[in-house]
């Protein structure tokens, strides 16, 4: 089988380390080979398949050593839960320095150092909140991911971020061969978020792929640095994240989106009860404001 | 104060008029707030010692001098090497213009490179809407036949992602779709001149052939390509055209700027002259094998050879000198079945009398150079032949692997006993050494003349002269015009290295009545 590399972007906070993590599992239980390369300044993409707190990343050890150059594959590389291989870029803390440069540092190293190797199955890239810069978009910069997944839930920010990336996809789809292969919902428990999502994957020229409810046995494996599929493999959610692993190695779905302007987003949301008709009226206008006039 | 416009004087002699040296002191003492003289010689005298030394040799957060330049301006003469091609940085206008700068000044020639002048906007929004409008300028107003792409710092760090942009531009119809636009990522906080080169050679050597690879054939056109690297000495370029049609063999330079970059007064510009030609780029997945003149700066180019062209790119060292220009000619010859040509081995024999005619002045006498890898290499294997001892030998990019073969090459001499290599340090920690290990002369680029400067300021003799082999050659003509590489360069070398060690010799022994009885006729 061909090496597949996919990214993974959604806002902040949505869940897409966790998910990444418990779905590479759920791949690595079904016979892959995977590798995650986390690319987040705060390397927290790796911590469920090694235990770790956070591994050490490809630029504090460059930093330490001086230069990438002088970097050893083995060094960064480090395997976890069923073998499956982890790299975290790293970069700055908050406040200094390039994160997005660090990406591009990181991923140039890995390639040319020949982590993708034949034996290799899935990549997968969990990529840090918004693709704020052209750092941020070189995991699908042409002959990287192909196919991008977007992890969201039915609420406001986390839909209109999920348009925004679809946005940033088209740039790269029109002169290249990144296509989006899905959303992912991951649940908030918000109302009728599987139709939601839905409607709006409809939109935007792709499908949901896989609607993950919300389990509190994925909190209970995290404190223990584990995926589901490792810490309860009987579990419902674990089941949840191997409908998801299924659903993406059997993906052939591949677009380039068709995101939608923001009155459009406004528009869908008012049809499924999450904000209302804009009244204009009400439109910066305080509580106390309010309550005076009335 | 004033000149005559009958005897305008440049500023040496005319700073020594006693008009100007009274104004200069006024200016020092009223405004300039300088210590005291016997402190800066007391500093002076510091920095000269073994204690300097080790201090200097322990820092950590400076360079000074860093006896390297940056990636793109290796792009950019790699770029210049190829027919009717035009080097494009997309980036900053101010790196183009250094890079320019630097090769006009070596060169004394004009150099086209262009810019897309990536300003505050465009760090903020990424560069696209200056490739757009930059490669369709560039396209329109200098009509080339290639436009080869490569960055500044600038664009890397914000992550310009140069195959995406270029294919925009193309789709949104600023150049034709089949409009070739090579390209490379030179990001500055890597490597050096010699990665760029690298980079932009596999960039351009990837655009034409990695997708017309199918009826390609290894050997069908019995060509061999050589591939120069960042080769400053236009004879090097010569030379080898020379000695490949002496030889009979068919062969490709990848990458020839030697026509472009010593175009003649005769009233006609040339933005454009000479270079290797798209056909013969097309064809080079053909030849026989693809050597790597200098193989410690082209890694990617080697790997590119070895997995999409399938060639074996033959391991040889730089040809310098004359055991590794032997091995160069007789790797050739294997490689082609062509006989090594009388003319050649007259040309050998010519070098082997002349190291003999010279070879007692050369011996023992002890060198200190610094450059590049392969030309550093070559250098202190030429000064093993004859003789020499090379006392320190610097390079600021080279990688451990070149250490450790420098030093079994120096260990295996009689010569290179007491040879030091270093990597990573630059031109202030070879002053030190220059200082403490006191050779006799040094060899490098212009901007070893200071540290000769600083030697001669300690004493007439510590004074350690410079011999100017290197790039770049800011202060001396045309010697950018000479050759290092094969038995033609060794000629040149050794000419240069020889004469160097006489004239040091006449200074030396000039003295009426005290040792002038050495100050011969005949040496």
């Amino acid at each position: 089988m061909a090496l597949r590399q996919c990214a993974i972007y959604g806002k902040g906070g949505i869940g897409k380390s966790t998910t990444t993590q418990n779905l590479v599992s759920a791949l690595a239980e079904l016979g892959n080979n995977v590798m995650i390369v986390g690319c987040d300044p705060k390397a927290d993409s790796t911590r469920l398949i090694l235990h770790a707190k956070a591994q050490t990343t490809i630029m504090s050890l460059a930093a330490e050593a001086g230069s990438v150059e002088d970097l050893e594959l083995e060094d960064v590389l480090k395997a976890g839960y069923r073998g499956i291989k982890c790299v975290e870029s790293g970069g700055p803390e908050p406040g200094v320095g390039c994160a997005g440069r660090g990406v591009i540092t990181a991923i140039n190293f890995l390639e040319e150092e020949g982590a993708y190797d034949d034996e290799l199955d899935f990549v997968f890239y969990d990529v840090l909140g918004d693709v704020v810069c052209g750092g941020f978009a070189m995991p699908i910069r042409e002959n990287k991911a192909q196919e991008i997944y977007i992890v969201c839930s039915g609420e406001m920010m986390a839909m209109y971020a999920a348009n925004n990336i679809a946005k940033g996809i088209v740039k790269y789809a029109n002169s290249g061969s990144v296509r989006l292969a899905g959303l992912i919902c991951n649940s908030r428990e918000t109302a009728r978020e599987d139709e939601l999502i839905s409607a709006l994957a409809a939109k935007i020229g792709t499908t949901m792929i896989h609607f993950v409810p919300r389990d509190n046995v994925v909190q209970r494996a995290e404190i223990r640095r584990m995926t589901v599929i490792e810490y309860e493999p009987e579990a419902k959610q674990a089941e949840e994240y191997r409908q998801l692993a299924t659903k993406i190695r059997d993906n052939k779905n591949f677009v380039i989106p068709t995101p939608i302007t923001m009155d459009e987003l406004e528009e869908l949301m008012m049809e499924f009860g999450i904000i209302d008709d804009v009244d204009e009226s009400i439109i910066g206008v305080s509580a106390a404001a309010a309550e005076a006039v009335a | 104060m004033s000149q005559e416009v009958e005897n305008i004087q440049p500023s040496y002699p005319l700073f020594r008029n006693d008009e100007y040296k009274e104004s200069l002191k006024n200016k020092r003492e009223a405004y300039e707030e300088r210590h005291p003289q016997e402190q800066i010689d007391e500093v002076f005298q510091w920095t000269t010692t073994k204690e300097y030394q080790e201090l200097n040799f322990n820092r950590e957060a400076l360079t000074v001098n860093p006896a390297k330049a940056c990636q793109p301006l290796g792009a950019v003469l790699c770029a210049l090497g190829f027919e009717k091609t035009m080097p494009y940085v997309h980036g900053s206008q101010g790196c183009v213009a250094y890079f320019r700068t630097y090769f006009n000044r070596h060169f004394k020639e004009p150099v086209a490179c262009v810019s897309d002048s990536m300003t505050e906007d465009a760090a903020v929004f990424g560069g696209q809407k200056n490739m757009m409008a930059g490669l369709e300028n560039a396209k329109a107003l200098y009509k080339p036949d290639i436009i080869a792409v490569s960055t500044t710092c600038m664009a890397e760090v914000i992550g310009d992602d140069l195959n995406a942009f270029i294919n925009n531009t193309k789709k949104a119809g600023h150049i034709e779709q089949d409009f070739p636009t090579p390209y490379a990522h030179t990001p500055s906080f890597v490597g050096s001149h010699t990665t760029g080169w690298d980079n932009m050679f596999e960039g351009m050597i990837r655009y034409f052939t990695l997708n017309h690879m199918d009826d390609k054939k290894v050997g069908s056109n019995g060509k061999i390509n050589l591939v120069p690297g960042f080769e400053t000495y236009l004879g090097n370029y010569r030379v080898m055209h020379r000695m490949m049609k002496e030889m009979g063999v068919d062969y490709t330079l990848m990458s020839d700027p030697s026509e472009v970059l010593d175009t003649p007064a005769d009233g006609t510009f040339r933005l454009y002259a000479g270079g290797t030609t798209q056909a013969e780029l097309k064809d080079s997945p053909n030849a026989i094998d693809t050597l790597l003149l200098q193989p410690w700066q082209l890694e990617k180019t080697k790997k590119f050879v070895q997995s999409i062209w399938h060639q074996p790119a033959t391991a040889i060292n730089i040809p310098m000198g004359l055991e590794w220009t032997d091995e160069f000619l007789m790797k050739i010859s294997e490689l082609t079945g062509k006989p090594i040509p009388a003319s050649l081995e007259l040309e050998r024999g010519r070098l082997v009398d002349m190291m003999t005619d010279s070879h007692t002045w050369l011996h023992g006498k002890k060198f200190s150079l610094y450059g590049d890898a392969d030309f550093v290499m070559g250098m202190t294997k030429f000064l093993l032949e004859m003789g020499a001892e090379p006392t320190d030998v610097l390079c600021n990019h080279a990688n451990k692997r070149w250490k450790k073969a420098m030093d079994k090459m120096c260990k295996d001499s009689p010569y290179g006993q007491k040879t030091e290599v270093h990597t990573g340090k630059d031109l202030w920690h070879f002053r030190s050494l220059i200082f403490t290990n006191k050779p006799d002369f040094m060899i490098g680029n212009s901007y070893g003349k200071f540290i000769q400067r600083d030697t001669f300021y300690k004493g007439e003799e510590f004074e350690v002269p410079l011999i100017r082999i290197g790039f770049p050659i800011f202060d001396r003509h045309h010697l950018h015009r000479m050759t290092t590489l094969g038995y033609e360069g060794a000629i040149y070398m050794l000419t240069t290295l020889v004469n160097a060690v006489l004239e040091q010799l006449d200074k030396e022994t000039k003295g009426m009545g005290t040792t002038d009885y050495n100050y011969d006729l005949i040496r």
